[in-house]
């Protein structure tokens, strides 16, 4: 079965009506690794955004299934239940409350949702401990209030433990990669490598190519104004380093419906 | 989010909105000399006590209600309250243990989760019961004695230690220091008494569990806590009232002295009922609160959680005259729907070296509005004082409103103040955030404010922290708009 099948989705800016996405057609399976890159603007982040259901925006057309489910139906939060994970571009932070009390939150919300016993404090700290090696996660980090203070490193790091921790079916990576330095970019993309099993789907969006040495796709997709214009292997990726956006966005739109095949096998 | 939602949300009911049935000793609503000589004669007091009354009320009566602080609310009709309501007891002179207390009242505090018996053995807190004007029980009395503390209702405290409350009543907040301290002092019925002699460290929280139950009946209870030289003491008081349309009033006073090394924790989690969704109902909570550190190097420290009541009035302060003398304040007070909150604290340092804390975190959700009014004042004589404000507000939505009044006033020049203060709003981004990673929309604004609260809660006794954190966020549901 197929993990997450987005079919001629739109979706405007509730506010004014703009519309951002103008048919996106889109399927990763279970253990498929999708980079999606664009240039600023082309809809990216809003496709991150509609899929984990943020306010702000409306589905004009098109359907999204995820693991069976009409993903467009449910409130955020249940989403998240089912096991779709935003990695946030901006992290946001949330004074006076412990990365670990939030975590631990958000973990024992998710095992509640899906039959399982929570976790207590105890069992919750072997977990997390384990998981924050996986990151490198400083044990300071886990004490102080979520994203505060963080370095833009730290918030990404604390992104990626995250997600390891909430073990989710889909992991939608939000330009991970934005305001890192190149150590700082190896850390998190290691660790998004260690959560590759075979079975968890991801969605790296990503502005640049150099992110996608670290984190290998299975598929690359071109987004540019709102519509997939292209879809290949890894070598995609390399190929428009090396030719620039622009290479995509003169292609004349009969490769763009092509393309649109593929995406859609 | 949806309308739906927050429709859903705001029908969240207060829990602790039920009357108890139970016989009740009620006097006829209207206030004079007559009603005053009535209450004390009830109360059976001793001349001293009634001259003392009278002299308040004579005073109440040449006194304006004040009107500066930022509330708004239509004329209270003096005449229209009844002064003394009282679940009669079948015992002469009310009961003298915990297995005298009528069971309609012990199961009415088990419903309000202040079961007396199970707290007496389970939690080792001592509890004081006032149930309209008096005390119904006070726990673990015993075993305080042993040590010679002192922890009884006001009115056994009149009877049996009159020298010490001749002495210390009125000492601190006097008689005629404000309209709503004066009417207290005429018509006060009950509350709680504490005394801690010297070198003595309570070994258990000290609690009274305040119940409003009869219709149009006012509350004025009178708390007095003495600590004597280097004697510690922590206290705590709770309060719930049953729903009703119209509002009530609560006008309670509380004086805390604390001679050389004396330190003394109060602590607050107030939750009378605030009324409904549209504003109707309430109780009006005007409440005079101060400490006087007496002594050399005391301590007296304030921390309250204030999520219920229509109305907030109320300043808790610290007198700061003994050398070295430490004051401090912490604050959570919270307006959802249609409440107002007034209140702060007054830093009176008048000592050497003394030195003062005040952290005010103000939450307005709905239409509430949320004032922090607070004044420091560094006496001519108090050579190296020191304080540190902090005001912080937290807004959720766009109908509310919050307001900081700070007043410094320095003679000294050798003071130094520090003050911050900031205002902030509940993000789409932060509930966003939350949302992704699974929680509710009420789990995350619960979890941010419990946050943002987090410096005062964490002043908060353990047990009741928990209970505070969890009212928060029962205060809150329905507010993510």
């Amino acid at each position: 079965m197929n993990l997450l099948e987005v079919t001629n989705l739109h979706a405007s800016i509730e506010e004014d009506g703009t519309e951002i996405l103008k048919g996106i057609d889109l399927v990763i399976r279970p253990g498929e690794v999708h980079a999606l890159m664009g240039p600023n603007g082309s809809g990216k982040s809003t496709l991150a955004h509609v899929l984990s259901g943020r306010p702000g925006y409306l589905v004009t057309q098109g359907s999204v299934r995820f693991d069976g489910m009409d993903l467009l139906a449910m409130p955020a939060e249940m989403r998240a239940r089912a096991g779709i994970f935003l990695a946030f571009q901006y992290p946001v932070e949330i004074p006076g409350v412990s990365n670990t009390y939030f975590l631990r939150t958000a973990v024992n919300t998710v095992r509640k949702h899906r039959g399982q016993p929570e976790l207590d404090a105890i069992d919750f700290l072997a977990l997390l401990d384990e998981k924050a090696k996986l990151v490198q996660m400083e044990e300071a980090l886990l004490n102080r209030s979520v994203n505060e203070g963080f370095s833009g490193g730290e918030k990404k790091r604390n992104e990626v433990l995250q997600m390891a921790v909430l073990d989710p079916k889909l992991a939608i990576l939000d330009e991970t990669d934005s305001g890192l330095d190149i150590d700082a970019l190896r850390v998190a993309a290691s660790g998004v490598n260690a959560l590759r099993d075979g079975k968890r789907g991801m969605l790296v969006i990503t502005h640049y190519q150099r992110l996608l040495d670290y984190i290998i796709p299975d598929f690359v997709h071109v987004l540019s104004d709102g519509k997939i214009v292209k879809s290949g292997d890894k070598n995609l990726a390399k190929e428009l380093e090396a030719k620039g956006y622009s290479w995509i966005e003169k292609e004349p739109p009969a490769s763009a419906s092509a393309v649109a095949g593929v995406a859609a096998r | 989010m949806s309308d739906a939602v927050l429709d859903r949300l705001t029908r969240q009911e207060y829990p602790h909105g039920f009357v108890t049935d139970i016989d009740t000793d009620v006097i006829p609503a209207g206030l004079s000399e007559d009603v005053v000589r009535l209450i004390s004669k009830k109360k059976g007091e001793p001349e001293w006590l009634l001259d003392w009354r009278l002299k308040a009320y004579r005073h109440w009566l040449t006194m304006e209600e004040p009107k500066w602080a930022r509330v708004t609310y239509p004329p209270i009709d003096y005449q229209k309250i009844v002064y003394y309501a009282a679940p009669k007891s079948r015992k002469e002179g009310g009961p003298k243990s915990l297995e005298e207390v009528e069971p309609e009242l012990l199961a009415m505090y088990e419903k309000l989760g202040v079961p007396l018996k199970e707290r007496e053995i389970l939690a080792g807190v001592a509890v004081d019961a006032v149930i309209d004007s008096v005390s119904v029980a006070t726990t673990f009395k015993e075993k305080l004695a042993s040590l010679g503390i002192i922890f009884c209702s006001f009115s056994e405290a009149v009877r049996e230690h009159p020298d010490l409350v001749k002495k210390y009543l009125g000492s601190v907040v006097p008689s005629s220091d404000n309209f709503f301290a004066a009417l207290n002092s005429a018509v006060f019925s009950d509350g709680s008494f504490c005394f801690v002699p010297k070198g003595v460290r309570c070994p258990m929280e000290l609690s009274t569990y305040f119940r409003i139950n009869q219709a149009d009946t006012g509350q004025f209870e009178r708390t007095l806590i003495v600590a004597e030289q280097g004697a510690v003491v922590s206290y705590l008081e709770g309060c719930t009232a049953p729903k009703r349309d119209t509002n009530q009033l609560h006008a309670a006073v509380v004086e805390l002295v604390a001679l050389d090394d004396a330190q003394i924790k109060y602590s607050t989690v107030q939750n009378w009922y605030p009324g409904d969704r549209e504003g109707k109902g309430g109780i009006y909570n005007f409440v005079t609160k101060r400490g006087k550190c007496a002594g050399r190097n005391s301590r007296i420290s304030w921390t309250q959680v204030e999520t219920g009541s229509a109305i907030t009035w109320k300043y808790p302060s610290c007198i700061l005259l003994g050398d070295n003398s430490v004051g401090e304040f912490y604050s959570v007070a919270l307006a959802n729907n249609y409440q107002q909150a007034d209140t702060g604290t007054k830093m009176i340092h008048i000592g050497k070296n003394t030195r003062s804390t005040i952290v005010s975190k103000g939450i307005s959700a709905g239409h509430g509005q949320n004032t922090y009014r607070g004044g420091v004042t560094i006496m001519k004589n108090a050579e190296n004082a020191r304080n540190y404000s902090q005001c912080d507000s937290l807004l959720i939505g766009d109908q509310c409103g919050a307001h900081t009044f700070p007043y410094i006033e320095v003679k000294n020049s050798s003071a130094t103040l520090e003050h911050e203060a900031s205002t902030s709003k509940i993000g789409e981004d932060q509930l966003f955030y939350c949302r992704q990673r699974g929680l509710s929309a009420e789990d995350a604004v619960s979890l941010i404010v419990n946050g943002f609260a987090k410096r005062v809660l964490k002043e908060l006794p353990m047990e009741f922290a928990v209970e505070a954190q969890k009212l928060l966020g029962v205060s809150l549901e329905g507010s993510v708009g």
